[in-house]
């Protein structure tokens, strides 16, 4: 019988223990809990609420009970949350490896179920277990620009994670009072117990092993916060944002290049390009000339990106939506906008602004970046920025501003 | 008469409520998650941990099982190879994606950055991972034969 994994004498690292997984399950149940109201955020970030388009998950029900209207201050909001979420998860994967590795004895424990109870105990650790990797696997992948996975990744990372929430939230209470006993009662030498029945020598202390699972966890955190801090852009050697696209005025991160999302120098030309603006009294069309000679304003507001990164403060300057919206008849209250963009594919071409960010006086359709005209893959010739709102709802190379009526 | 026995007993009836309220919040996410393509789907959430638990642990513990019995009786040297190996190729299974080359030109074309740099960044670690690894190593072993120089001397 020990040549099988369902005999206990099989496993023979003298680390495993009660001790050893239960730091490592109260490190997981904080970076988890922590994970989630996050992911949870980010979701609530697109204000998909307010309108189709900005929805990835309309079938959601009642998973979408918490939603409230984004705000727009602090204006980090959203790099602060989607940072913390994506470098959080990417840190707490040796933790979750070693975590699986520490109880994988009782994936071939017989008989396979003492109780009804247990038996389904069992059956929902399959959800946590599948869940957890499946959240993880997505969320990298995702990142890395890999959509290797089935299906689109916004229905794909949120109903998995409410999946995984299910049987993370009830196996965390049927395990932590044990896990917290184990950590506090536990003397010393009782933190050194093995649960292998018959252990190998050890090679390295549990404290050691603690350390390894540390480090990587350090080492990884250390080359992913990087892409979220400017100055520090170097240090993230190989996260994908790590580097930065040229220099001058317009060398800050790309989410999706001009060339990328199908956009021509043609699309973009003075004589060509207008702005059609329609609101309660009808509809205006501009060119960018026109738009020059509209009150300009500056705000200083980072790009932050559902992958995780995003770029420090940079110093925009354009037309307020909310003079737009006087433009066309809004005067004092701007409503609800839509906004469509030249790309003719991509699945945030067209998004939606709630009122409360529209009226919002650093909210910009901007011309310019740090100084100078917008680069094409910055939008030119113009683009939203708005304040704390996810990187894909600044809408590039803006086409069509419709104010008060969302589709 | 005898009772016929229960095959399976019950078990706690507060974990089986706790239990069942999990799974129906599950169930209600699920029946989403599953609105695409449902067998793809739950392949990938099976797999997942299938691949985990069957493939990659098994992988990772053979070859360390191997590395200590390479060791023999200096087992407790292990650490030096142990340590780099395994932060290397955490990093290689986080960022495989980037480092292999396969997204190579969707990344290139997406974000204007260069593609073609993180095999060998990922290179450059795992050599300073191995030779700080290294180094340790060879400042602990000098300062060990000094120490077990010094002790006969002490004591005279």
């Amino acid at each position: 019988m020990r040549r099988t994994p369902f005999s206990p004498s099989f496993w023979r690292s003298p680390l495993r223990g009660p001790w050893l997984t239960s730091v490592l399950g109260v490190v997981l149940l904080g970076g988890i809990t922590v994970l989630f109201v996050t992911g949870l955020l980010s979701y609530a970030a697109y204000n998909p609420d307010l309108s189709p388009v900005n929805d990835k998950t309309p079938g959601k029900g009642l998973l979408g009970f918490y939603l409230f209207a984004w705000p727009t201050d602090p204006h980090w909001l959203y790099r602060l949350t989607q940072g913390v979420h994506v470098t959080l998860g990417i840190t707490l994967i040796p933790v979750l490896l070693a975590k699986l590795w520490s109880v994988v004895p009782k994936l071939f424990t017989l008989p396979p179920a003492r109780s009804l109870a247990h038996a389904l105990e069992r059956l929902s650790l399959l959800l946590l277990v599948g869940g957890g990797l499946f959240e993880f696997v997505t969320g990298v992948l995702n990142v890395q620009l890999d959509y290797l996975f089935p299906g689109s990744f916004y229905p794909l990372h949120f109903y998995g994670a409410w999946v995984f929430f299910g049987a993370f939230a009830a196996h965390a209470a049927l395990k932590m009072p044990v896990a917290w006993r184990n950590l506090r009662r536990m003397r010393e030498e009782e933190r050194t117990e093995s649960t292998a029945p018959d252990p190998d020598p050890p090679t390295v202390s549990r404290r050691g092993a603690l350390w390894l699972v540390g480090g990587g966890s350090l080492l990884l955190f250390g080359t992913t916060v990087g892409q979220d801090v400017d100055g520090l852009r170097w240090s993230a050697v190989l996260a994908p944002h790590g580097a930065d696209p040229g220099g001058g005025p317009g060398g800050f991160q790309i989410n999706k290049t001009a060339a990328y999302a199908g956009i021509s120098a043609a699309d973009r030309s003075e004589e060509s390009w207008r702005l059609t603006v329609t609101g309660r009294t009808g509809t205006v069309r501009l060119s960018r000339a026109d738009l020059l000679q509209l009150p300009l304003h500056s705000s200083a507001l980072p790009i932050a990106c559902v992958e995780g990164w995003s770029t420090s403060d940079q110093w925009w300057r354009g037309v307020r939506l909310r003079d737009l919206a006087a433009l066309v008849g809004h005067d004092g209250d701007p409503p609800d906008l839509f906004v469509e963009s030249l790309q003719r594919h991509g699945s945030f071409r067209r998004a939606a602004l709630r009122a409360n960010q529209v009226a919002d006086p650093r909210s910009l359709l901007a011309l310019f970046v740090n100084g100078e005209t917008l680069t094409p893959d910055h939008g030119h010739p113009a683009r939203v920025i708005v304040p704390a709102a996810p990187g894909v709802l600044n809408t590039k190379w803006v086409a069509r501003l419709t104010f008060g009526d969302l589709p | 008469m005898t009772r016929p026995r229960l095959a399976l007993p019950l078990g706690s009836p507060l974990q089986l409520l706790l239990l069942a309220c999990s799974f129906a919040l599950s169930a209600y996410a699920g029946v989403r998650l599953l609105e695409g393509d449902w067998f793809e789907v739950a392949l990938w959430f099976v797999g997942a941990a299938l691949l985990h638990d069957l493939v990659l642990l098994p992988l990772y513990a053979t070859a360390d099982r191997a590395l200590v019995r390479a060791a023999g009786p200096r087992r407790r040297r292990v650490a030096y190879v142990r340590v780099p190996a395994a932060l290397s190729l955490l990093l290689l299974l986080v960022w495989f994606p980037l480092i292999s080359g396969q997204v190579a030109e969707r990344y290139g074309a997406v974000t204007d950055l260069p593609a073609d740099r993180f095999l060998t960044r990922w290179l450059l670690v795992t050599a300073a991972l191995f030779g700080g690894s290294a180094l340790v190593f060879a400042v602990r072993s000098v300062r060990l034969r000094r120490g077990t120089k010094g002790r006969p001397r002490a004591a005279r």
